[in-house]
């Protein structure tokens, strides 16, 4: 069976993520299940926002607050419409306390891409960015690996 | 290119070949696939560190790009995923069964 292929260790972030998935897309379907069960192309649509939604939502809830990239996914879910306010807000101070120092032009734009990707990194200084961009590629990479095995379960 | 290495910073580990720079960058390129093992990520950031310290500004940018490039790939794996789970629960009726069963083996 495909579950064997995920090798769960108790307290691990790839279990603690599994078990919140797993329970999201439970609850994901027995919802779809009570409403109506067309599927039009508008349905879809949302199913698969809700399951994107789903698995950032364990994946920052499995790792806690430990980590910056979390604690900003998990706020940025949470305020759903009023985070494009603050993220424009902290991104513009954050870029004119960056703008009084020295910094190479071209570091400067690859940084601003970096800090676009990682959630929360608009606001970090680069030392850190780097460190959180490490566990957060460690992180995305597990969930990917989760899901592909979870899609690979359901198909067969 | 030698005009750029000049303006760059004079730390005091500053003075490394272009060679060792190149392969550094080549290991850290191959090391960014390698992620799933569990041991590589501390060694993912010691290296950036490392780059960030001595480098000359050529090759932090392109650290830098490779990694927006591998977050952005995933970024695109995760979504097709969700693609294939979303499609994948719409049409099995048993999902919630089988998804008790795989917790069940999870507790």
């Amino acid at each position: 069976m495909a579950v064997h292929r995920l090798s769960l260790n108790p307290s691990s972030y790839k279990t603690r993520f599994t078990q919140r998935f797993l329970r999201a897309l439970m609850k994901i379907n027995k919802n779809k299940n009570r409403s109506s069960t067309s599927s039009s192309f508008q349905e879809i649509r949302r199913g698969r926002r809700r399951i994107k939604i789903a698995a950032d939502g364990s994946m920052a809830s499995a790792v806690g607050s430990k980590r910056a990239w979390s604690r900003a996914m998990l706020y940025k879910l949470r305020t759903r419409t009023r985070h494009q306010a603050w993220v424009r807000k902290i991104s513009t101070a954050a870029k004119r306390k960056r703008d009084v120092g020295n910094k190479p032009e071209e570091e400067l734009s690859r940084t601003d891409d970096l800090r676009r990707l990682v959630p929360g990194g608009e606001a970090m200084d680069f030392c850190s960015l780097l460190e959180e961009t490490a566990h957060y590629i460690k992180c995305l990479t597990t969930q990917a690996h989760v899901m592909q095995s979870i899609a690979d379960f359901y198909s067969t | 290119m030698s005009s750029r290495r000049s303006r760059s910073r004079q730390s005091g580990a500053s003075r490394i070949t272009d060679d060792q720079i190149n392969d550094l960058v080549s290991k850290l390129q191959q090391l960014l696939p390698e992620l799933r093992n569990r041991q590589s990520d501390k060694v993912f950031i010691f290296m950036l560190s490392t780059i960030y310290l001595t480098t000359v500004e050529v090759s932090a940018s392109k650290v830098l790009q490779e990694t927006c490039n591998y977050i952005r790939s995933l970024h695109r794996e995760v979504d097709d995923l969700s693609d294939r789970l979303s499609e994948l629960l719409a049409t099995t009726d048993t999902s919630s069964a089988q998804a008790a069963i795989i917790r069940s083996l999870l507790m």
